[in-house]
């Protein structure tokens, strides 16, 4: 099976009580399925009500395939300035 | 380098001295500093500053050749701090430079805005309660953020 590596940000990071985590997938999973996954495994997640999701440090489309040793970052609304 | 995000203090000056050029009269600069008071009035002690940095680093460089394609001959230095902040310090610095004055202050306030719309950098205020809250740009968690069912 497919692993990924997740990072998250701010309040993701604090749900997710932890900066990283290893997410195993079925074969050809999507960016979508994969954050449907996450929030199966860390239900604190489903608080969060508005989140971008990059792939390898680009912003991802929920249809975008996943592959082995992809990075998926998880980026609430953003605050800067 | 001509963008940073840093976790110590930003100079302002080492920003501006990024965007001269001998053929460019006009240089606008921009300081965005932490504020005694939120935007609901709540007394705020200091603020925390996180960022997804190689990310922001090439959202920063985004924006930079956006404005170019939109004002012309500009150039355009950002830094930004990460880290706990208090009133009064300096978050983000912007510099612009151009020829003549219309192109730079454009270009700065279309890096700001766009900075505060989409770099993946977040921000918690700490309040004088001693409670601390997440906080969003305004209109950041619109259209293309991916809806949660």
């Amino acid at each position: 099976m497919p692993s990924i590596r997740v990072v998250a940000f701010a309040q993701a990071r604090e749900l997710l009580a932890a900066p990283a985590c290893a997410l195993e997938l079925q074969n050809a999973a999507t960016v979508g399925e994969a954050w449907t996954a996450l929030r199966e495994r860390y239900p604190a997640l489903l608080a969060l009500e508005s989140v971008r999701l990059a792939r390898n440090g680009k912003i991802a489309s929920n249809d975008e395939s996943l592959h082995d040793g992809d990075e998926l970052a998880v980026l609430p609304a953003v605050g800067g300035g | 380098m001509s963008h940073r995000i840093v976790d110590r203090p930003i100079d302002p000056s080492e920003v501006e001295r990024q965007v001269r050029e001998a053929g460019y009269g006009g240089v606008a600069l921009f300081l965005g500093v932490v504020r005694e008071r939120s935007d609901d009035e709540r007394p705020v002690t200091g603020l925390s500053y996180e960022a997804f940095a190689p990310m922001a680093l090439q959202s920063f460089e985004e924006i930079a050749a956006e404005a170019r394609r939109r004002f012309g001959d500009v150039r355009i230095a950002i830094a930004h701090r990460i880290g706990e902040l208090r009133v009064g310090e300096i978050a983000v610095v912007v510099a612009a430079g151009a020829p003549h004055r219309a192109a730079a202050f454009d270009a700065c306030e279309y890096a700001i805005d766009e900075l505060k719309r989409r770099a993946p950098i977040w921000k918690k205020e700490q309040y004088a309660d001693g409670s601390a809250q997440w906080r969003e740009n305004a209109g950041t968690g619109g259209p293309e953020g991916h809806a949660t069912p």
